[in-house]
């Protein structure tokens, strides 16, 4: 298991080495524009956002929607951080100490997002279904509010009632290559997470809640950690898409934000890491992809987006993942080592009401 | 005297004004199998739910090893050493026999959150050992060669054999068994049965067991406990209660309603 596990490791860190090397010659060469580096930038992010928000909606299978307020926390943590240090002259200068600045900022951001992950995440996790998407969109727009009035953030204070500035004046120093390994890791550690007991007990307490319990899993813990979690890489987005925008306002992280993540994770199978990947990827850049039709383009996105789900209702991989080792080993004629595994599409039969009455 | 695994004083809950158990009263020993018999409706999953902490007891206190259960939560129950399978199969569908198994053996994993996400040798070693003592469970019943399959896909008499692995799982000192053997065709019940035996040869554990099947129970059952209406009727050996006239009284006048109810059921 882990010699091969260890294999296909290597295979997957090859292949991203020879996109990060594609990545390094198209910038250097001047081929990609600033303006295509900036969608990248933003595709990494959405990555790290969609990800994260598979982890709840997807894995645990709750809807929460208040990812982007994680998003925010970390993003004005971060923002501050780098500030601070600026100030005060700690790591201040091109290459590798604002990169470290940079890193350490964002990294405390990912916290103090999974601190109030914790915090948010033990009330609001006790709901289920639609009341838990509920509060959590309440949560998530609390988060934005508070923001926007605090007076160290760009607010007018509480009293005002009205919306301040912007956090302006945050050093731009995440650097594309790095914000691709940040991207990285963060995908590779909540695959990690995913495959192991943990991620096992939270695919498990999806299925059923009751059985979780009765195999002696305590499902507030793990309904509370996939949260945890999910908010911590909520955080990492936010420092990193903090540090790539240069200015924070808090509107960009209210409700709407949060959704359009979460239909990232639905578009790409809920359960699917590899399917956020490529739906982050193609919602984030399709838009853009379609600016010449200007007004269209919204539409065509919707279009596509109902496409899918009509035809695909559980996203483009549903509980697939796509993996280059098994990619390999189909084009060099090899057998795949479990080949006795159906696969099978259960949608776990959500939990009704009815269903509760344990029998 | 050894303290007995499951001691049960005056047992009782009300669902609103429907006192569902009555002063239930039960002590199984160790390697014990105990039948809990009675008509549908009686309130046998009941009695589960209250031993499993699904619900808590409005009266009376029950003991695991001498220790009260009561205030308990599920988890802390299974930990304690009550494991339980369902009367309507509840398993992890979309995940493999394998996991579901892994699953339940949760109190055997020993890393910690930071083992897993950066892969730690800790993490690799109780992954393995725990795989093999999963799939050492799965061959007990027959389902080490099903175990990459999903298991909603899994037959239903296996999807039964798979729920009582997954609760053996949990290292419990005693196994609630809801009605294991409905739905079972003849030999699908027979195979349950050796299975149960191999068991309690193996484990060593008690058993409590609601079965509808009366020619099951009175094959296996070393003592029965029949309830009717929540209150128990009749308590003994499996001889003793077949020629009990109150059991008769009951089972017959509930004979019709029975078939009615779990048609019902089934529908539902
Ligand atoms: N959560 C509940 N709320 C109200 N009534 C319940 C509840 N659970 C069980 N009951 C009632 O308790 C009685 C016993 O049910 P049950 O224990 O399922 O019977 P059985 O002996 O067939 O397993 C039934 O009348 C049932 O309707
Ligand atoms: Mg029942």
């Amino acid at each position: 298991m882990k010699k091969l596990s260890m294999k296909s490791t290597i295979i997957n860190f090859v292949v991203l080495f020879i996109v990060f090397g594609i990545l390094i010659v198209l910038c250097e060469t001047g081929i990609l524009s600033n303006y295509i580096k900036g969608i990248l930038m933003v595709c990494c992010i959405s990555i790290i956002m969609a990800c994260s928000q598979n982890i709840t909606v997807g894995y645990l299978g709750q809807i929460a929607l208040g990812g982007a307020g994680f998003m925010g926390i970390g993003a004005y943590t971060a923002a501050m951080i780098t500030k601070a240090m600026a100030s005060a002259n700690i790591l201040v200068g091109d290459g590798a100490p604002d990169t470290l600045r940079f890193l350490i900022a964002t990294l405390a951001g990912g916290i103090l997002a999974a601190i109030f992950g914790v915090l948010v995440g033990i009330p609001a996790l006790r709901l289920r279904g639609d009341y838990l998407a509920i509060i959590t969109l309440g949560f998530g727009e609390i988060i934005r509010v508070v923001i926007q009035n605090l007076k160290f953030l760009g607010g007018k204070g509480f009293s005002e009632g009205s919306a301040g500035q912007a956090l302006v004046g945050i050093n731009r120093i995440a650097n594309l290559y790095v914000v691709f390994w940040v991207m990285v890791v963060s995908v590779a550690l909540m695959f990690t997470f995913i495959r192991s007991k943990y991620g096992r007990a939270i695919i498990a307490i999806r299925n059923d809640d009751i059985a979780a319990s009765a195999s002696g899993l305590n499902v507030t813990f793990y309904k509370v950690l996939a949260f945890t979690v999910s908010s911590f890489f909520a955080g990492i987005a936010g420092g990193v898409f903090a540090h790539y925008i240069g200015s924070l306002s808090a509107a960009s992280f209210g409700w709407l934000k949060s959704t359009e993540y979460v239909i990232m994770v639905v578009f790409g199978g809920m359960g699917s890491l590899t399917g956020s990947v490529i739906a982050a990827i193609s919602l984030s850049a399709l838009p853009e992809a379609l600016r010449e039709f200007s007004n269209y383009r919204m539409l065509a996105y919707s279009v596509a987006l109902i496409i899918v789900m009509v035809y695909k209702p559980t996203g483009l991989l549903g509980t697939y993942e796509i993996s280059v080792t098994r990619l390999l080993n189909r084009i060099m004629g090899k057998k795949e080592p479990s080949l006795h595994a159906i696969k099978a599409e259960v949608e776990a039969s959500k939990a009704s009401e009815e269903d509760k009455e344990v029998q | 005297m050894n303290t007995p695994v499951l001691e049960a004083k005056h047992l009782g809950i009300a669902f609103g004004g429907l006192k569902a158990v009555d002063d239930f009263n039960i002590t199984i020993n160790e390697g014990e199998l105990v039948g809990l018999i009675g008509p549908n409706g009686a309130g046998k999953t009941t009695v589960f739910n209250l031993l499993t902490g699904v619900y808590q007891p409005t009266e009376g206190a029950f003991f695991l090893n001498g220790d009260k259960m009561n205030g308990k939560k599920m988890h802390e129950v299974v930990r304690a050493g009550i494991a339980r399978t369902f009367q309507n199969i509840r398993l992890f569908k979309s995940m493999t026999v394998l996991e579901n198994v892994m699953v339940a053996f949760e109190m055997n994993y020993k890393y910690k959150l930071a083992d897993a996400f950066f892969r730690a040798p800790r993490y690799w070693k109780d992954e393995e050992e725990i795989k093999e003592k999963a799939i050492d469970l799965l061959r007990i019943f027959n389902l080490e060669s099903k175990a990459d399959y999903i298991a909603n896909n899994l037959p239903y008499g296996q999807q039964r054999k798979l729920e009582i692995a997954r609760a053996l799982a949990t290292g419990m000192k005693l196994l609630l068994l809801d009605e294991p053997a409905a739905g079972m065709n003849p030999t699908e019940t027979a195979e349950l049965l050796s299975c149960i035996n191999v068991i309690r040869e193996r484990f060593g554990i008690a058993i409590l067991l609601i079965e509808h099947d009366m020619s099951l129970v009175m094959k296996i059952c070393e003592r029965i406990v029949v309830i009717d209406y929540g209150v128990t009727i009749a308590r003994g050996l499996p001889k003793e209660i077949a020629e009990n006239p109150k059991v008769i009284a009951a089972y017959l006048g509930a004979d019709d309603e029975m078939d009615v109810e779990d048609d019902t059921k089934e529908g539902a």
